[in-house]
This record gives C-alpha cells, sequence and structure tokens, in this order.
C-alpha cells in the first residue's frame, strides 16, 4: 500500500521471567505479543480488541518504543523506529503519541493541567511563553474541559476529566499517529460520545491516523474502519470493522460478540451468550497449535497442530482452520 | 430495616480554588442483597458518595458536612475507629477504578489478599494462601500458585483488577461497592465477573452497589437504578422502568448518547455545554443550562427528588408539573 504510514511487521515482545534475587535465573518467557503483521494507511481508524492480557497494552507500547521489540520491525513513515538513536526516536515520537489506559498513572499529580499541556509545547518549541495559555486553553476546550480548570492538580479531578486531559496531552503537538488505549472506557456515555466525536472529526480534518484499543465493541465498531481481534498475542481476526462485529467468524471473536452487554434489561436478561470454558491460557505456556483450541466449541484433532495463518475468508482474514465448515 | 441507610449526605472539598460541593444532599437505602447501581456524569460525585461511606475521603480537604449512613445500626460517619475496623474492610468492601490504589506495588499479591484474612478472621497463613489461591481460581487467574507471588506490575490491567476483586471478596462482606471494577476487562471476562459477583450475591445474600458508565451492564446485574447529576441524585427507579421510561431529561440525555442505539459513523448524540461549576452556588436545577427543556421557572425553584410512578423518583420540577 502507497499511503501505509503504520507498519508492524512479524512483531514480539516477550518479556523474561526470572527467579531468586541474587542468582537471578531466566526461568520463562511471556509472550505478550507473539508475531503482529499489519499495515495501517494514513487517516485509517484500526480498533484493537481481545481478551484482557493477550497484549494490546503491551502491542501500543512496542509501537511506541516504550519496551524493546524481541523480533520484527515496527516502521512508521518508512523509517524501522527500533534502528533508531535516541534523539531521532524523540523527535519522531512527536509524530506518534499514545494516550494510556490509566490516566491515574500517566498525569503527574505535581504539575497543574496547565503544566502538563505546556510542556510538550515548550519541550518541543511549538510557542511562546505568551502564547502558552491560550494554547492550553484552546486544547481543554477541544476535549470539553472548561480552561477555568488549568490550575487544578490531577486529584482534584474525577476520571473521566483525567481522561479528558491525557487526550489533550496526545493532541497538543498535533501528531500524526495516535495510538488509544482504552480512552473512553472510564467515562459516562456523553463525555464518550464527546471524545468520539471529537476524535472522528480529527481523523476526518486533520487526516489523523488512529489505533483503538477499547473493549466495548459497540464503540470500536461505530468508530473504526477496520477492527484487529488478539488472542494471546497473534491476531486472530482482521477486517472491516462492521462486518467482522455483525458477521464474526472466528469462534473467539463470536464469543467475544455475544458477551456485548445490551442497554436494555429484557433483553440482557434473556439472551444467550457463547460461554467459554476454561481459563483464558497463560501466555507463559501458550497451548500447541490453534491458542484458542483449549476453550472452542469447534475444537477438532488438527486444530492442536499448528498455529493457523490468517487466510482470506468472507470479506475479512481468519487464523482458523475450521472457517467456512462452523 | 434496610442494611444501609445514607441521609442528606453532604461532601465538600475545600480548596485553595473555592469550596466544591462534589456530594450535595444524597439520600438512599440499600436492602440486604440488593443490587444498586450508580450511574451519572463524570465528576457527578459517585465515587466521592463512596468513598464518604468508606471513610475514605481524603481530610482536608474533604469534609464530611452533614448526613449519616446507617449499616446495621452504626452510623459510619460517626463511629469510633474501633467500630469502623470492625465493619470497614470485613462486612464492608470496597473495590475501585483504579486498581492501584488498593494494591501496593511493592508487596507480592499474596501477601496483599491474605492480610484482611490474618487480621479479621483466626486462621493460619498456609489456610490463608491455600484460600487465596482458591479466590484467584474463582475470579479467572489461572496458574494460581505461580502467579501468586507475583508483584502487581507483572499483572496486565485487566489481572490486576480481577487480583483486587479477589481481595475485596475473600472476606465475603455484607456490601460490596464496586466503583467502575469492569471498566478496564473485556466482555467475556466482564461476564464472567458480574457472574461471579452475582453468585456470591445468591450465595451469601450480599448487597452490591456498583457504579458503572456501562449502561448495559446496569441492564443485567441491577434491581435498581440511582442517576446522578452535580453531587445530587436526579433519578431513582426499578431498573426495568428506568430503561423503559426515563423521565428526567438528564438520564434521557443519557440514554441517547449510547452508540449502539445510533447509526454507525453518525456524528454522536452528546450533551451541550459542560457539567456547572462546583464551587459556585447553583440556583434551582443544576442541569438547566444543559436542558432542552428548561423554562425560567427551572432556575427559580430548587428540584427536590419526588414520586412520578410507584417506586420511580425523580427531581425534574417540569417532570413534577405534568408537562414534559
Ligand atoms: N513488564 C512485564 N513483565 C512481565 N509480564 C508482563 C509485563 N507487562 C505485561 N506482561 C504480561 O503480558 C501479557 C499482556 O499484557 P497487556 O498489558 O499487554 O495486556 P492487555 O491486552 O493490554 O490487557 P488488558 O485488556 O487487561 O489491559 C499479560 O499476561 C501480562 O501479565
Ligand atoms: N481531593 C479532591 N479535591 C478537590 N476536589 C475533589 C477531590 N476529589 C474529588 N473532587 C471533586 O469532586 C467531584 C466529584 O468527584 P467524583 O470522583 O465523585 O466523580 P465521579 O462521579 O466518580 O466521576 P467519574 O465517573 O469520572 O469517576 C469532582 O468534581 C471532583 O473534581
Ligand atoms: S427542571 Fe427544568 S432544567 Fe431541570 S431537567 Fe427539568 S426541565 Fe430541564
Ligand atoms: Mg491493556
Ligand atoms: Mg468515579
Amino acid at each position: 500500500m502507497a499511503d501505509t504510514i503504520l507498519e508492524l511487521s512479524d512483531v514480539k515482545t516477550h518479556f523474561p521471567i526470572y527467579k531468586g534475587f541474587i542468582l537471578r535465573r531466566q526461568t520463562g518467557t511471556v509472550r505478550a505479543v507473539d508475531g503482529v503483521s499489519l499495515k495501517i494507511r494514513k487517516g485509517e481508524v484500526v480498533g484493537l480488541v481481545g481478551e484482557s492480557g493477550c497484549g494490546k497494552s503491551t502491542l501500543a507500547r512496542t509501537i511506541l518504543q516504550l519496551v524493546p521489540t524481541t523480533a520484527g520491525a515496527v516502521i512508521l513513515g518508512g523509517r524501522n523506529l527500533s534502528s533508531l538513536s535516541a534523539r531521532e526516536l524523540a523527535a519522531a515520537r512527536k509524530d506518534l503519541q499514545m494516550v494510556f489506559q490509566d490516566p491515574y498513572a500517566s498525569l503527574n499529580p505535581r504539575m497543574t493541567v496547565f503544566d502538563t499541556l505546556a510542556e510538550p509545547l515548550r519541550v518541543h518549541g511549538i510557542c511562546t511563553a505568551t502564547e502558552a495559555p491560550g494554547r492550553v486553553a484552546g486544547l481543554m476546550e477541544k476535549v470539553g474541559l472548561a480552561p477555568r480548570f488549568m490550575q487544578k492538580y490531577p486529584h482534584e479531578f474525577s476520571g473521566g476529566q483525567r481522561q479528558r486531559i491525557a487526550i489533550a496531552r496526545a493532541l497538543a503537538l498535533n501528531p500524526a499517529v495516535i495510538i488509544a488505549d482504552e480512552p473512553v472506557s472510564a467515562l459516562d456515555v456523553s463525555i464518550q460520545a464527546q471524545i468520539l466525536n471529537l476524535l472522528a472529526e480529527l481523523v476526518r480534518e486533520m487526516g489523523l491516523t488512529l489505533v483503538f484499543i477499547a473493549h466495548d465493541l459497540s464503540v470500536v465498531k461505530h468508530i473504526s474502519d477496520r477492527v484487529a481481534v488478539m488472542y494471546l498475542g497473534k491476531i486472530v481476526e482482521l477486517g472491516d470493522a462492521s462486518t467482522v462485529i455483525e458477521r464474526p467468524q472466528h469462534p473467539y471473536t463470536r464469543a467475544l460478540v455475544s458477551a456485548i452487554p445490551t442497554p436494555n434489561p429484557d433483553i440482557e436478561r434473556s439472551r444467550r451468550r457463547i460461554v467459554l470454558p476454561g481459563d483464558p491460557p497463560s501466555p507463559i505456556h501458550p497451548p500447541a497449535g490453534c491458542t484458542f483450541h483449549p476453550r472452542c466449541p469447534h475444537v477438532q484433532e488438527r486444530c492442536k497442530l499448528a498455529f493457523p495463518p490468517l487466510v482470506h475468508h468472507d470479506g475479512r482474514e481468519v487464523a482458523c482452520i475450521r472457517v467456512g465448515e462452523i | 430495616m434496610p442494611l444501609l441507610s445514607v441521609k442528606d449526605l453532604r461532601t465538600w472539598f475545600h480548596t485553595r480554588n473555592g469550596t466544591y460541593r462534589a456530594v450535595d444532599g444524597v439520600s438512599f437505602n440499600l436492602e440486604a442483597g440488593e443490587t444498586l447501581g450508580i450511574v451519572g456524569e463524570s465528576g457527578s460525585g459517585k465515587s466521592v458518595t463512596c468513598y464518604s461511606i468508606m471513610g475514605l475521603v481524603p481530610q482536608p480537604p474533604g469534609r464530611i458536612e452533614s448526613g449519616t449512613a446507617v449499616f446495621d445500626g452504626v452510623d459510619l460517619l460517626r463511629c469510633t475507629p474501633k467500630e469502623a475496623r470492625q465493619i470497614r474492610g470485613k462486612r464492608l468492601a470496597m473495590i475501585f477504578q483504579d486498581p492501584m490504589t488498593s494494591l501496593n506495588p511493592y508487596l507480592r499479591i499474596s501477601d496483599q489478599l491474605i492480610e484482611p484474612l490474618l487480621i479479621h478472621n483466626k486462621i493460619s497463613r498456609k489456610q490463608a494462601l491455600t484460600r487465596a489461591m482458591e479466590m484467584l481460581d474463582a475470579v479467572g487467574i489461572n496458574d494460581a500458585s505461580k502467579r501468586i507471588h507475583y508483584f502487581p506490575h507483572e499483572f496486565s490491567g485487566g489481572m490486576r483488577q480481577r487480583v483486587m476483586i479477589a481481595m475485596a471478596l475473600i472476606t465475603q462482606p455484607e456490601l460490596l461497592i464496586a466503583d467502575e471494577p469492569t471498566t478496564a476487562l473485556d466482555v467475556t471476562v466482564q461476564a464472567q465477573i458480574l457472574e461471579l459477583i452475582k453468585r456470591l450475591q445468591k450465595e451469601f445474600n450480599m448487597a452490591v452497589i456498583f457504579i458503572t458508565h456501562d449502561l448495559g451492564v446496569v441492564s443485567g446485574l441491577c434491581d435498581r437504578v440511582q442517576v446522578m447529576y452535580a453531587g445530587r441524585i436526579v433519578e431513582t427507579a426499578d431498573t426495568r422502568a428506568l430503561f423503559q421510561r426515563p423521565r428526567h431529561p438528564y438520564t434521557r440525555a443519557l440514554q441517547q448518547s449510547i452508540p449502539s442505539l445510533q447509526p454507525k459513523g453518525a456524528r454522536l448524540f452528546t450533551i451541550p455545554g459542560m457539567p456547572p461549576d462546583l464551587s459556585k452556588p447553583i440556583p434551582g436545577c443544576a442541569f438547566a443550562p444543559r436542558c432542552t427543556f428548561a423554562q425560567p421557572k427551572c432556575l427559580e425553584r430548587d428540584p427536590q427528588l419526588s414520586e412520578c410512578a410507584a417506586g420511580h423518583m425523580q427531581a425534574c420540577i417540569r417532570v413534577q408539573d405534568g408537562e414534559i
């Protein structure tokens, strides 16, 4: 694709597990991200969903080079990020911003909203000290925060208000790509709608590219062009968001879609869910073959042999050898 | 007699920028075994209401200005520290939006899980560890015997949340206050946790206060819902009644904002304007500046909750006057 802005090529991020304090021995490996390939077009919104612990945040942190890549490459605008020097990387980060899952941990408790938002502007020489208050007020209004809160500290805000500060900070440098890790999970539906409208507007008007991690599939479907479903460090289904969420093909995606809560007590209390047997597997000892096989309602012996490659089926990519028969 | 009875709770924050009336006259009852959902605007005082009950409001800047919160005959806002210790953390447990508020980053989770058991129950360390592993299992953490020795940062966000849930439930509390405990979980694990809470609730007749933004979760879990706006309850009803026919304009607008009810890609419905400044006195209905139904009289009368149908209370003046 000519207009690819971000490319992941067989990315793996593994964490070593050590035992003992004095004689540290490596006793295992957490395969948090285990071979993810994805090409993202400029201006595209890609939703990333999957079981908790499947590696979504680790993938996001890998894209930003906040954790070392074990194998594979992250290519932003033609440049392999893992081969850049620290200085080059710092410059590249101006184009690549992240909104973290946890707004408590990502905001400095000793900095006011003004300091938090003015800092990136100052570091990158975007505006002068006299212009800063105006710029900061503009950013705050963009995310629906009244500028009169400028001198408040993070602990004086509610959870949702803090997430908006974090989003404003990511927007401060007009990045080309934003990786948003559950940016609206903590917000009430009306503010959630405001933030989703805001992100959609930035995508439409400024050509922003967005990787959107979320658990709420109705939100993902609403904002994303494509959706990638992850299970245990790998993509198991990838395609047009409506196609995948309305007609899921991978058995895991089907279970996921069937568990979406509906805001209607009558439907919600009488509907049938696909209940997955067993626990989510451990990324320390991933099951052989298709990693979903121990919980899959359609498992056969041949599923246990090798991890199925993503194949084209019914307008999307699916990693299940039984696709088409189930 | 209700298990918990909160009356006229006011919790304000006195900061150098002024006094914020975070919770300003909240009253509600909760029966044993009942599940109450609290929804509402972000910043409307849902968490502060629950922190007040749990004795977790930082004082200063916070101060409980008035009110009572009577749990099984004891006013939690006025009891002695000894009485409080016997109730909170054992008969009354809370789980949070942010798991790191209750997990100590420097301690292995094994030690954190068994601590309440060693304090409140007379059991050995070994028995406590076994119980802790069962609890981890129950919340869906596999490899419990290995992972129980992890530090919090070695878990994913959702797994930390489950560890915290295990920690809260380990003493089998009579009332569980859950502040957005499943926000960070994927829907399949969320469904498991909600099932777990429902099961424990039936088994031990545990009451639950569940704060969430997910109206789908409320639909499936809660017997009753309470909607908050600007430090007050604006509507409360049986879950089914509230979803079928929300009466207060804020609740109606909230329901309209749900993405799944709107066509894909369309601009989502949002409530215009911003939440009020809680440091300034609010004349009349706090929602009036953003309300499509507002009339001059809405700014003149102080709205009070009143019954609009059996068991259904709401605080909109125009609904009370039978106009909308
Ligand atoms: N620093 C680390 N050391 C060891 N293991 C880690 C580390 N960070 C993450 N992991 C493990 O990697 C796996 C993936 O974690 P990650 O946070 O990426 O999941 P996630 O998909 O974002 O989950 P959630 O939806 O719960 O946020 C988990 O099993 C986690 O325990
Ligand atoms: N320590 C504090 N100092 C000053 N103000 C505070 C403090 N803690 C909370 N507040 C204020 O109290 C109000 C209510 O906050 P609370 O956390 O209860 O909101 P919430 O309804 O739980 O919102 P959310 O859904 O975003 O979690 C907010 O306006 C917040 O700014
Ligand atoms: S009292 Fe008036 S302003 Fe308040 S919700 Fe009702 S109609 Fe709207
Ligand atoms: Mg995560
Ligand atoms: Mg809260």
